[in-house]
């Protein structure tokens, strides 16, 4: 089986700083892949070139077996690769509904409908806020929104960019259960980033650990979240 | 609070220092003017006889300026904010609020009574003043304002909808105008081919300066849509062979009814003469009146189509996030290109009406305080709401020209006082006082341009971006 997305060998720079220096990241279709490390080691880096902006200096990000490292960014969007980015990035003065509906721009809403109805039983709270401004939603809200309407785009590839910053354990637990819930019923495919490694590791199949923009080390959930390295680095020490 | 609220049984005690406090801050207002008005307007040049400049002190003028402050400070305080704030109290008591959704009638029926009253203003005024005498009101009040509810709302699609800060818009007028004058003039076209021709002419200059500026931003923008503007105000000028400069261009043909009649008055298809009218400018201009107000109505239209659409919809979450956009699939470059486009077509529809009614043009009428005008309209409205923007324009526009007509300022002012020439002064103080009290602009929520069911009256209400 090839692998949906092939991050090789890429080296991404701000100006004259190198942020990532040649990260290999690989995700097969229908698993849930995280990437766990410190701050400003590079994951929102690595997130943001897969969708191109600012693209990698050297190495090749492929998806679905096309080189996607020169495109610009809403072309890697129309390949079904939605992200949920850094700062959640809702529409604040849209409502919720709105909000939504641009997610669906990419079919033109052919499916939202159907689409919506999906979303509003994976995050009832959504349905109850629907004609509520994006920006007067509270932080767990935004998060559900902004997940929400990367689904809408009907994604091959879903990037998530640490989904539990700032929310209370109960609301992890529940975003952390609906993205397991879609990946086990419908194989969507998630690559996300997460400070908080304990959950990330329990509920991905597979991790990656980034120091100083390179990949340390990866390996299965599990057989992570039991190694002495990562427990005394990310889990015991600075617990989130 | 209730003691103000109720003054046949107020409380000895409060009321004197409400009196005190109001005494103390008239006083201090008319010090402030005193201070602010001494040189701009106590003190007056001109040249004596011996053609030297010379000065005066207006001290009589000086003195009304500030007892002005003084007293409307004084009102204020003493009478208008507690008469406001027993209001409010009311309201709160009985539990209203300002967003209930039951609105009254006139409320409800807004736009059908204000289309309704432009349709029949122009008969009106003619039974008011007669035929000659409805040309102040048509033409001064009507068309003046509505040219600038065009240009507002065609600004309103750049800044209030796509965010984008245009300094230069008059650019995209100034073109519509001397496309229509120069084509006119050489090659006889007429307003009907051009109209749409100007549109065209400017959304391609709307182009042309959408992509040097797409990767900037907010202030950066400012300044070089600023740029742009002056750019192409100096070119109108130096380019006198075309332009004839700073003489500008006049005897610009007048539109006509479709070309079948048409208002020159040696024409033998002339207006008047058909119906057997005595000849008058004013029936031009009150068919001008009718195709401001429906290009105002096809701008208005266009707007609100766009909103539900796609493009619009990019355009409005381009304003919010731009991130957010790319990654969404949305090509940022062909929005922002496309907001300019259409917002710089409207500007040219408007540019070459204003040819076709002024039947000359100049760079002078285009000019960096025109744009600001007409952002400053977009920014008083609510940047977005279209309604907002045309009673900001009413209120701006027509305030300005009713300044003209105010002769009997000159009875407190003094003999010599100009209306006219406060004009920007007034202006400038409307524009603080609506910001004010209404900091978002008139109409200051977004309103939502979908709904999965028939909006729920509590969320949308009560969900209105707070400020302050
Ligand atoms: N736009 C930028 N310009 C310059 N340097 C940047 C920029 N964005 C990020 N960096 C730098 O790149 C490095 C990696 O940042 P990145 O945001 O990828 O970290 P991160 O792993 O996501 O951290 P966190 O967990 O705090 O979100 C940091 O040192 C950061 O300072
Ligand atoms: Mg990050």
């Amino acid at each position: 089986m090839s692998p949906l997305l092939h991050v090789k060998n890429v080296e991404t720079y701000y100006g004259n700083i190198r942020a990532l220096g040649g990260v290999d990241v690989m995700v097969e279709p229908g698993e849930i892949v995280c990437m766990i490390g410190a701050n400003g080691a590079g994951k929102s880096t690595l997130m943001m070139t897969i969708c191109g902006s600012p693209q990698a200096r050297t190495g090749s990000v492929i998806f679905d077996g096309q080189d996607i490292t020169r495109m610009p960014t809403h072309e890697i969007a129309r390949l079904r690769i939605a992200q949920s980015p850094e700062g959640r990035r809702i529409f604040p003065r849209m409502t919720v509904y709105e909000n939504l509906q641009m997610g669906a721009s990419l079919d033109n809403l052919k499916y939202f409908n159907e689409d919506i109805e999906k979303i509003f039983t994976l995050f009832p709270r959504l349905k109850e806020r629907q004609s509520q401004r994006g920006g007067t939603l509270s932080g767990g809200e935004q998060q559900m929104l902004s997940i929400g309407r990367a689904l809408m785009a009907r994604p091959k590839l879903l990037l998530l960019d640490e989904p539990s910053l700032g929310l209370a354990p109960l609301i992890v637990k529940g975003i952390f259960a609906a993205i397991k819930k879609l990946n086990e019923e419908e194989g969507l495919t998630v690559f996300l980033v997460e400070q908080n490694a304990f959950a990330a590791l329990k509920l991905s199949h597979r991790g990656y650990v980034m120091v100083n923009g390179q990949v340390t080390m990866s390996g299965g959930g599990r057989e992570l979240l039991a190694n002495p390295e990562v427990r005394a680095a990310y889990l015991e020490g600075g617990h989130h | 609070m209730a003691n103000i609220s109720s003054p046949s049984v107020a409380d000895p005690h409060e009321e004197p220092s409400l009196m005190a406090r109001a005494f103390k801050e008239a006083f201090f207002a008319g010090l402030v003017s005193l201070g602010l008005f001494c040189l701009f307007v106590g003190v007056e040049t001109y040249q004596n006889i011996n053609n030297e400049l010379v000065w005066r002190m207006r001290w009589g003028l000086l003195a009304v300026f500030v007892g002005v402050a003084a007293v409307g400070r004084f009102l204020n305080v003493a009478f208008i904010r507690p008469a406001l704030d027993k209001r409010k109290l009311a309201k709160a008591k009985s539990g209203i609020l300002d967003v209930s959704e039951d609105k009254g009638f006139f409320h409800r029926h807004f736009l059908k009574i204000a289309l309704i009253a432009l349709l029949i203003y122009p008969p009106v005024s003619v039974m008011l003043r007669g035929v000659q005498g409805s040309l102040l009101l048509v033409d001064n009040f009507g068309i003046q304002i509505l040219i600038y509810v065009m240009l507002a709302w065609g600004l309103n699609i750049v800044v209030g909808l796509a965010g984008l800060l245009d300094l230069g818009y008059v650019a995209f007028y100034a073109v519509g105008a001397y496309s229509y004058a120069l084509l006119s003039t050489h090659f006889g076209l007429s307003f009907w081919v051009l109209l749409p021709l100007a549109g065209i002419f400017a959304a391609l200059w709307g182009i042309i300066l959408g992509f040097p500026v797409l990767r900037l931003r907010g202030d950066y923008l400012a300044i070089v849509t600023l740029a742009f503007g002056e750019i192409i105000r100096l070119v109108l000028i130096n380019w006198t062979e075309v332009t004839k400069g700073t003489f500008g261009i006049s005897g610009i043909a007048k539109a006509s009814i479709f070309g079948i009649w048409s208002f020159d008055v040696g024409s033998p298809s002339n207006f008047a003469k058909a119906f057997g009218l005595p000849m008058s400018s004013a029936y031009y201009k009150i068919f001008l009146f009718y195709v401001i107000l429906l290009l105002c109505m096809l701008t208005a239209y266009v707007t609100i189509r766009l909103r539900r659409m796609p493009i619009g919809r990019a355009w409005e979450a381009l304003r919010e996030d731009e991130i957010a956009c790319r990654s969404l699939g949305i090509n940022t470059v062909t929005t922002k290109l496309t907001a300019f486009a259409t917002g710089a077509m409207f500007g040219g529809f408007a540019g070459s009406f204003f040819a076709a009614r002024q039947g000359f043009v100049s760079p002078e009428s285009f000019v960096f305080i025109e744009s600001a005008v007409i952002l400053a309209i977009v920014v008083l409205g609510g940047m977005g709401s279209l309604t907002g923007i045309a009673i900001a324009a009413v209120v701006m526009v027509g305030g300005t020209e009713l300044l003209r007509e105010m002769n009997f300022l000159k009875v407190v002012f003094g003999p010599e006082f100009t209306p006219e020439l406060y004009r920007m002064l007034i202006f400038g103080l409307a524009m603080v006082v609506v910001m004010l009290f209404k900091p978002r602009g008139f109409v200051g929520s977004r309103a939502p341009s979908a709904f999965l069911h028939k909006a729920k009256n509590v969320s949308g209400s009560f969900t209105k971006e707070g400020h302050g």
